[in-house]
């Protein structure tokens, strides 16, 4: 019984880090790029903040609950839990990739401009350095709270440790709860402090 | 030929004219000092200079040939470019930020890392010393002569200052006045050199452009400056 409960914890652990890791490399590689995009054009910053703020706004269980009818990224199980995190984890990765770079001192740009940097220059040797610790920033958010929002995963069969809290919760049996509610924190304190240092390690300054 | 000319440069921004009816030549060898107020326009001329902006009506030739012709990032790369305090990249050390255009010119790192010394010497600042520094870790006028470096590391024939020694103390100002002469006379580079200091204007230019409401009142030698009766020069002849 004991032994079930350790390899149950163990396996679910392991399907939460994943349905994390993945729906976390995805929204980065979207949502850095796109960050960028919305710095260079004002016009699309409306509507790309916009839309992403819209999506956070939308109670989660409800996003999972819109998202399984969609042909292709719907249905039940893990896919629809991955779209559902990418959408929730882009806005903060999003936001603070374009503020970084918009907060770049603009004689620093001005004169990288002047030495003859080309865009793609500018933003590689200049902007991304001195934006990094503002971006890493945003994916520390996007990712702690993407750990907690994946536990809601379970309630439509997309695993990990939520699994353990709706059993719990559906037989009243808080051991059940805890089993699933310690590992998550203790995965989010660690992604917290081993994100935090990178941030503190990328520091330009 | 002149190395820059403004033939009929005019410049709006925003239905605003910054500059109107701008003609300037700048011969190779000299220091051309723009002097005037605040918003007279100075600075956008030297932005006109090396294309980081285009004039509206008129043209701007470098070398003969109008800014609108060259590759714009060849034509920036020809010319150094120093502005007030700031400019340096801060996550960069001295060494890369004197390094950057020969870099991105593709010289050979041992070629570059000579050159970076050699500059570093060149403006009072031991290599050794200084090399491995952030500019976090450097005063307002060691930071401006890394500025300076930077813009002479290319070797570029044509140097734009903008009121690069502006926000340092009087001492610290004079010491790099006398360094940008001294720098004048090793390299003869072509400087055209913005400020509102009109001492500094006398002392650095061998001629100086007054510049009013984005026109040119008077062009004229830093003697002829001083006996100038033009209503602005005698409003700046009375701060000496």
């Amino acid at each position: 019984m004991r032994s079930d409960l350790t390899s149950d914890i163990i396996r679910l652990t392991g399907e939460h880090l994943s349905l994390v890791g993945i729906s976390m490399t995805i929204a980065i590689l979207l949502g850095v790029p796109l960050g960028i995009q919305v710095a260079r054009y004002p016009a699309a910053r409306r509507w790309l903040l916009g839309l992403s703020s819209v999506v956070q706004t939308i109670p989660s269980l409800a996003l999972f609950g819109f998202l399984i009818p969609i042909p292709l990224i719907g249905g039940i199980g893990k896919r629809t839990v991955i779209v559902a995190l990418v959408l929730y984890g882009l806005l903060p990765i999003l936001r603070n990739t374009f503020v970084g770079i918009l907060s770049v001192d603009p004689a620093v740009c001005d004169s990288a401009v002047a030495m003859g940097m080309s865009d793609g220059q500018l933003l590689r040797q200049v902007q991304l350095p001195l934006a990094a610790r503002t971006i890493i920033a945003g994916i520390r958010v996007a990712t702690v709270t993407t750990i907690g929002t994946a536990t809601i995963a379970a309630a439509i069969g997309g695993g990990g440790l939520g699994v353990f809290i709706f059993r719990g919760v559906a037989s009243v049996d808080t051991a059940q709860i805890l089993a699933g509610a310690i590992p998550a924190a203790v995965i989010a304190l660690f992604a917290d402090g081993g994100l935090g240092w990178l941030e503190r390690k990328l520091s330009p300054l | 030929m002149p190395l820059v000319e403004f033939r009929n440069v005019s410049y709006e921004i925003a239905g605003k004219r910054i500059l109107s009816g701008i003609n300037l030549s700048v011969d190779a060898g000299e220091t051309l000092v723009l002097l005037g107020r605040s918003g007279s326009g100075k600075s956008t001329a030297l932005k006109l200079t090396n294309g980081m902006l285009f004039p509206t009506e008129g043209q701007v030739l470098v070398e003969g040939r109008s800014t609108r012709e060259w590759d714009p990032i060849k034509l920036k790369r020809r010319i150094g470019y120093v502005i007030q305090d700031v400019g340096l990249f801060p996550h960069f050390t001295v060494a890369r930020n004197i390094g950057l255009v020969p870099r991105l010119e593709g010289w050979i790192e041992a070629d570059v890392e000579r050159r970076v010394s050699q500059l570093l010497d060149k403006v009072g600042m031991p290599a050794s010393e200084f090399l491995m520094r952030y500019p976090r870790q450097l005063s307002g006028g060691q930071r401006q002569r890394v500025g300076v470096a930077r813009a002479l590391a290319a070797d570029p024939p044509l140097l734009l200052f903008d009121e690069p020694f502006g926000a340092l103390d009087p001492v610290t100002r004079f010491e790099l006045q006398q360094q940008f002469l001294e720098l004048q006379r090793d390299f003869k580079k072509t400087s055209i050199f913005v400020t509102h200091d009109v001492r500094e204007a006398i002392r650095l230019g061998s001629r100086i452009a007054l510049l009013v409401w984005g026109t040119v009142e008077t062009i004229s030698s830093p003697d002829e400056f001083r006996r100038a009766q033009t209503g602005e020069a005698r409003a700046f002849l009375a701060c000496l």
